[in-house]
């Protein structure tokens, strides 16, 4: 695992890839940081860095989109998953790697909090938590970059799929006050979700008789459960599909001063379940 | 009745039964292959774990088997009945085999044919539908990291990272492959050495020849030197002189290891591996030496005769030699008359041939055995429908014949 790490942090910095990206994500939080904090005069740099968000949606997708995708294209996955490593362990090297590069920036933030302070007064604990916060959520956002490059062989088809969902992820708050919330439409996303999720079941398994079971049962207890409490159904859509606006957890600690601990556990067995995920799709491909 | 002489070779028991029929049972004191000819039909089996029968026109069956003590012999890798399916193509179809240390193997085969599906099997890069696939012991699936350690594998295509230089690579694969700290610069050193690469060592690999990232891969390949090495089409893009050295290698690596090879190239196999695996279509079609494949064939082998006289002449010559099941007689542009014949059950005929001319005084200008090639094997093997017919038969024959034994 220790091989993989140092060869792609290596490779990120050979590459420019990552230095582009630290340089990206610092020269553009540093322009907000002299509107806000030095012009204007805000004492909070959390506030700077809720700005600094959408850079991840063309940063992030940079340094995820060859994690995987370039590797098989160049088969150099076979030398690889034909070393005496796990599968686990290679893509932990990878992840970990990623990370690293993403703390750099994160790293040189912490320096912020410090230069408002020399100037003035200064709220150090929101400020590194909520920088905290910001590098857990980018390690968030790659864990499923990683995913989507395991899926694919094109990069450039990596960046433009990762790069749509972290933009779908951005814009979430927007998309939910669309959402009808009335019951009927709460069953309807059930299921539709139900689908989704079967199909999913179906393309890693490619069993059908499972995949029927599991639709067929979910969509029983849904409609059941519909007919004897709808209630329950109100405003589902809402409440179930707002946990999926990640970004919240973070902007709460930027604007309003508010840690929330289940947003962190959140993030954390999200990153956990993409990592799964990516095991578990190059499995599939030495399988099919 | 006459008592067939049915099974001769390398075998202990040989029962013959009143129908005319014969039982062998063979039993292979050494991890050799067991051989086996049917000096009746000429015909030898190479026998793999397996159990043959003959039964022409209901004057023989001779079957064999290999016991315990050739299933017992330690195997470095063992392949049971490996099956790949992409949907619903069959990559390969219920392949057998077993290697031994300090062997050239060579896979052979058409394009197509499964061998590099094998190989990535083999070592652990894909998954097999059915089947086993046992290292030293160890399943690739079961303890993939245990397995895993014994090979070094040089894919199709060298898995190399382009921004790395030579020295830099051979650094990641040390460590990646478990290679301890204080060796890995010794090893390191040694493997370069052996495929040449010193002089390019701080040249980063996109700048390098074909030959060379195909040597930088065989390096990365032997690296920490592994009891199996596993090179896909090692010489492929390489020039002669190249060929020739990693050749040498090859040979020089045997001495300490396994090394299993594929290629598409007879002569590279004939040259480099003791035994040959020709695979067709995702089977096992032959498994040998070099020299036993093409003696296979020679066991039938023809004769040809050249002479200046005229073919009906040569007709009624040939009619009073014994022992010529079938002959051809054909006169040529140039005045030659040229014939071709089929000896009866592997006899040697040409001392008769030559002296029945003789006595005629009919002078024979050429007198040779047809000389069959693995050329000749390789194309009858790969592209003969039959052996796949054949080898039904016989499995259908070995149930019914199943008490035989």
């Amino acid at each position: 695992m220790l091989a993989i790490y140092k060869r792609e942090v290596k490779a990120y910095f050979q590459s420019m890839t990552g230095c582009v990206f630290i340089a990206f994500l610092v020269a553009y939080t540093g322009i907000y940081f002299m509107a806000y904090n030095l012009t204007y005069g805000y004492p909070y740099f959390s506030y700077t860095l809720s700005g600094a968000l959408i850079v991840f949606l063309v940063g992030i997708p940079l340094i995820t989109m060859k994690s995987f995708s370039e590797e098989r294209k160049n088969k150099t996955d076979q030398l690889l998953l034909t070393a005496p490593v796990s599968l686990g362990k290679i893509v932990m090297g990878k992840y970990l790697s990623m990370v690293t590069v993403l703390a750099v920036p994160n790293i040189i933030f912490c320096l912020f909090p410090l230069i408002i302070k020399s100037q003035g007064n200064a709220y150090l604990k929101v400020d590194y938590i909520s920088i905290a916060l910001f590098f857990l959520l980018g390690c968030v956002y790659t864990a499923i970059g990683m995913f989507l490059s395991a899926l694919t062989e094109s990069q450039i088809i990596a960046f433009i799929s990762t790069f749509g969902i972290l933009l779908a992820l951005y814009l979430w708050d927007g998309i939910l006050s669309m959402l009808p919330g009335s019951a009927i439409s709460g069953l309807v996303g059930v299921l539709l979700v139900l689908t989704l999720l079967v199909f999913y079941i179906y393309h890693m398994t490619a069993n059908w008789m499972l995949a029927a079971a599991i639709e067929a049962v979910g969509a029983a207890a849904g409609i059941i459960l519909y007919i004897v409490k709808s209630s329950l159904y109100e405003n589902l859509l809402t409440k179930l599909l707002g946990r999926l606006a990640l970004a919240d957890v973070f902007t709460d600690v930027a604007s309003n001063q508010i840690v929330d601990v289940t947003g962190i556990v959140l993030y954390l067995s999200i990153i956990a379940v993409f990592v799964f995920l990516t095991i578990q799709a190059i499995q599939k491909r030495r399988w099919s | 009745m006459t008592k067939p002489s049915c099974c001769v070779g390398n075998f202990v028991s040989c029962t013959i039964k009143p129908s005319g029929g014969c039982t062998l049972r063979a039993k292979c004191t050494s991890t050799k292959l067991c051989h086996i000819y049917n000096t009746k039909t000429s015909q030898k089996f190479v026998t793999l774990n397996n159990m043959y029968k003959q039964n022409r026109q209901g004057t023989c069956a001779c079957s064999a088997r290999h016991e315990k003590t050739y299933q017992g012999g330690k195997a470095l890798i063992e392949v049971k009945n490996l099956v790949k399916k992409y949907g619903n193509h069959t990559a390969i179809n219920r392949l057998s085999f077993r290697m031994e240390k300090g062997k050239i193997y060579g896979f052979l085969g058409p394009n197509g044919a499964g061998k590099s599906t094998t190989m990535n099997i083999m070592t652990g890069y894909l998954g097999a539908t059915e089947g086993q696939v046992l290292i030293n012991g160890h399943d690739i699936l079961k303890e993939p990291e245990e397995a895993k350690k014994h090979i070094g594998y040089l894919p199709e295509l060298p898995p190399l990272y382009m921004d790395m230089t030579v020295s830099e690579y051979l650094e990641f694969a040390a460590e990646l492959k478990g290679v301890p700290k204080e060796k890995r610069k010794s090893s390191i050193e040694e493997v370069m050495k052996l495929t040449k690469i010193l002089e390019v060592k701080r040249r980063l690999i996109k700048n390098l020849s074909k030959g060379y990232r195909q040597r930088v891969g065989l390096a990365q390949a032997i690296l920490g030197f592994p009891d199996i090495i596993i090179l896909d089409e090692p010489t492929v893009g390489l020039d002669p002189k190249q060929i020739i050295e990693i050749r040498e290698l090859i040979r020089s690596l045997a001495k300490k290891h396994t090394v299993i090879l594929s290629s598409h190239i007879l002569a590279e196999v004939r040259e480099v591996c003791d035994y040959i695996l020709i695979i067709s279509k995702g089977k096992l079609v032959a498994s040998d030496t070099p020299d036993n494949l093409e003696h296979r064939m020679n066991s039938s082998e023809a004769v040809e005769i050249e002479t200046k006289a005229e073919a009906s002449r040569v007709r009624e010559v040939l009619k009073d030699i014994q022992d010529i099941k079938e002959s051809s007689v054909k006169k040529q542009t140039d005045g030659i008359t040229y014939a071709r014949l089929l000896p009866r059950d592997g006899k040697d005929i040409r001392e008769n041939v030559f002296l029945a001319f003789a006595e005629q005084k009919v002078p024979l200008l050429t007198l040779k055995t047809e000389h069959v090639s693995l050329e000749t094997v390789f194309m009858e093997l790969t592209q003969n429908e039959n052996i796949t017919k054949l080898q039904e038969m016989e499995e259908r024959e070995e149930t019914e014949y199943a008490g035989d034994l």
